[in-house]
């Protein structure tokens, strides 16, 4: 019999039940909550008169509109100007104290996106199940953990029973081998990876992604990784433990200490695919050939290096794809045929729950360090992850490199990644974002999302248009 | 949850791949502390031509003539048919209450993102995978023939079309049963709370370090 994947054995460690209709019931170690998708789950819960299961798995924080300005933030939750997004706010601080859900509020140490705070605090570990009612939870796979976005429903499925109903996913492996060169990011690595399987390349599966360009890679260039497992299709992407994921988890908030620590490490260091596991899909690209990325269009899986063409629909032979490209290049105003560097950028952003920590920060500052943003550039946002990323930067003394190359250093939350808050393009506007959507209007109604690396992303800012960052000296 | 057995609907078009949840609602509309309300805002950036605000009276804002949802042939429509890779990107749940709140009860496409394919199940509303080619003929049928409607029998998980033709889709047993009774899911789960028990008392003694150490 072949061996296990990674995700067959997280599966079978949480499996309550098997049902005879073929559904499973899987338990769920740590859930996270945010303002959301969580305020229907919480009147659910009321209206049927049931408490959470457990108040100790669950770990909750706003993120998705709460303003990033600091004297708006200063202001506190009373404060936040817009009604609808106040009352929101509101409600999630509400909801906690009304059921003792532990929470990270606006403006705690502690707050942040809620992929960012969950592994820093060490509220998700290793070989958990982690859910959350967003998309990107996948990005706690990056430490050996099943995580996946769920919807309100579930949300509230989770609170009032610690399981969810579940089917359980096919196995692929994307096999990275080789080394990145030089100014290749792992952002770049998943956009390359996004560009060769496609948007819905991932559905029904779990993705695993090994080989050498992940061994190499930090724990935070992982996260970045699994992070858009979605934007592939895929609910779960994951990496398989190994020592600087157990040295990563070391001294965090709510990381086990002493026995239980040591307890702990001995089960992380079972957590990788066994040699002979078998997969349902193979995916191999060599990370040699891999530049720095650039999205055209409207879907991540338009996505080309920087040193190409922005491509031709009439070379296109499949017509829903042509169809695609022609709709995509008259949204985002460009022509087929135009180089990559020749895009055109108004406004940077650099944040996310893709790219806003500490390594983000540091590698956007060693770029704009003793710059200045391009003239033509309205307006740069240097967004960082949460609460501990911005003292860390701050310690570091980032927000004042940032603050002398022109760019506004702003206050943790997910900003203009999905422009719920002020933060946002205008109608027609270009813009070099370290986020993970460039669908139409995500960044704002009309607005053109052109998805880079932050490096890539302040590059842009001093050059005023997509440049390649391997050419900056 | 609302039940789902059998709906005969009229059938708009959505002839576009990769339709996205930021498409479906956008995220203004996500600001809203309830489940319903969201149907006046579905493809919202799609079918206004200016830009949506949350709570906003949408009757009397500008229409975009070209979206198929504002021709007069397609008003009532309860049956969506749309492309391959539906409802991609985000996990708002906010994507089927506002297909449902504005009349949807069956959404027929190629292939769905995992996210709302499953939220979908849980709001009454029926995904239903068929075949491209057969997309591809029922979105000419519909375009063709004004007041197209099909028949979604979800016991004998079928979709038929006018003239009688039969097509088959697959869909898990549990979500079945579920859409069919319009069940609790959370009750169902409840019926297992010795086995949750189990399973917890035993992976406290395995696992220490995952219990207790939120406060």
């Amino acid at each position: 019999m072949a061996g296990k994947t990674l995700y067959d054995k997280l599966w079978d460690a949480h499996l309550v039940k098997q049902r005879d209709d073929g559904s499973s019931l899987i338990y769920i170690d740590r859930h996270i909550l945010h303002e959301v998708t969580s305020p229907q789950a919480f009147e659910g819960l009321r209206m049927a008169d049931r408490k959470p299961w457990r108040l100790d798995v669950n770990v909750a924080t706003p993120d998705h509109n709460i303003s990033t300005d600091t004297a708006e933030r200063a202001a506190g939750v009373d404060g936040i100007p817009d009604e609808v997004s106040r009352i929101q706010v509101k409600t999630l601080d509400d909801n906690c104290d009304y059921f003792g859900i532990r929470e990270f509020g606006m403006n705690e140490m502690g707050q942040g996106i809620v992929h960012v705070m969950g592994p820093e605090l060490g509220a998700s570990l290793p070989g958990m199940t982690v859910v959350c009612g967003d998309s990107h939870t996948a990005t706690h796979g990056a430490f050996a953990c099943l995580a996946h976005g769920i919807g309100t429903s579930e949300v509230e499925h989770v609170l009032a029973t610690q399981c969810l109903v579940a089917k359980k996913m096919k196995n692929m492996l994307i096999n990275v081998e080789g080394q990145l060169g030089n100014g290749v990011t792992p952002k770049d690595v998943v956009l390359a990876i996004i560009g060769e399987i496609g948007t819905a390349g991932g559905t029904g599966y779990a993705i695993e992604f090994a080989g050498q360009v992940f061994r190499d890679m930090s724990i935070e260039g992982r996260m970045t990784v699994c992070n858009m497992a979605i934007e592939a299709g895929a609910r779960v992407g994951m990496v398989a433990a190994d020592d600087k994921t157990i040295e990563y988890f070391k001294g965090r908030q709510f990381a086990p200490t002493g026995e239980v620590w040591d307890q702990a490490v001995a089960y992380w260091e079972t957590l990788q695919s066994d040699a002979d596991a078998m997969f349902d899909a193979v995916v191999e690209l060599s990370g040699g050939d891999i530049a720095p990325q650039v999205t055209w269009g409207t879907s991540p899986e338009m996505v080309a290096p920087v040193t190409g063409l922005i491509p031709c629909a009439e070379n296109e032979q499949d017509p829903a794809k042509k169809q695609g490209i022609e709709r995509a290049l008259t949204y985002m105003g460009l022509e087929g045929g135009t180089p990559i560097v020749e895009i055109p950028v108004d406004r940077v952003f650099i944040g996310s729950c893709t790219n806003s920590r500490i390594e983000d920060m540091r590698a956007a500052a060693e770029v704009a360090k003793g710059r200045k943003v391009s003239e033509s550039i309205k307006q740069v946002l240097v967004v960082p992850g949460s609460q501990m990323v911005k003292a860390q930067a701050e310690a570091e003394g980032l927000d004042k490199i940032f603050i002398e190359a022109g760019m506004d250093w702003r206050e943790p939350g997910c900003s203009m990644c999905l422009a719920m808050n002020a933060d946002k393009l205008g109608a027609g506007e270009h813009c070099a974002s370290t986020s993970n959507r460039n669908f139409e209007g995500r960044q704002g109604g009309g607005g053109r999302t052109h998805l880079v690396s932050p490096a890539m992303a302040a590059a842009a800012a001093i050059a005023g248009h997509i440049t390649d960052v391997r050419s900056f000296d | 949850m609302k039940a789902f057995t059998v709906h005969k609907g009229l059938v708009a078009p959505m002839d576009r791949a990769n339709v996205d949840t930021d498409m479906i609602i956008p995220k203004q509309f996500l600001k809203s502390i309830k489940r319903s309300g969201f149907g006046p805002n579905l493809f919202d950036e799609l079918r206004y031509l200016d830009e949506g605000a949350p709570g906003q009276d949408c009757t009397n804002r500008p229409l975009n003539p070209d979206f198929p949802l504002n021709w007069s042939r397609y008003q009532g429509a309860s049956v969506l048919l749309c492309r391959e890779n539906f409802g991609c990107g985000s996990s708002r749940e906010h994507a089927p209450w506002a297909l449902d709140d504005y009349g949807f009860r069956a959404v027929i496409a190629p292939s769905f993102a995992d996210i709302f394919f499953t939220n979908c199940f849980k709001n009454g509303l029926l995904p239903i995978v068929l075949e491209e080619n057969i997309v591809d003929k029922l979105f000419e049928e519909a375009e063709e023939n004004e007041g197209y409607e099909l028949s979604v029998d979800l016991s004998r998980q079928v979709v038929v079309t006018p003239s009688g033709e039969e097509l088959s889709f697959s869909v898990d047993e549990f979500s079945k049963h579920c859409l069919l009774e319009g069940l609790d899911e959370i009750g169902l789960t409840l019926n297992e709370v010795d086995s949750i028990r189990a399973y917890e008392a035993a992976r406290e003694k395995d696992t220490p370090w995952l219990f207790g150490a939120i406060k």
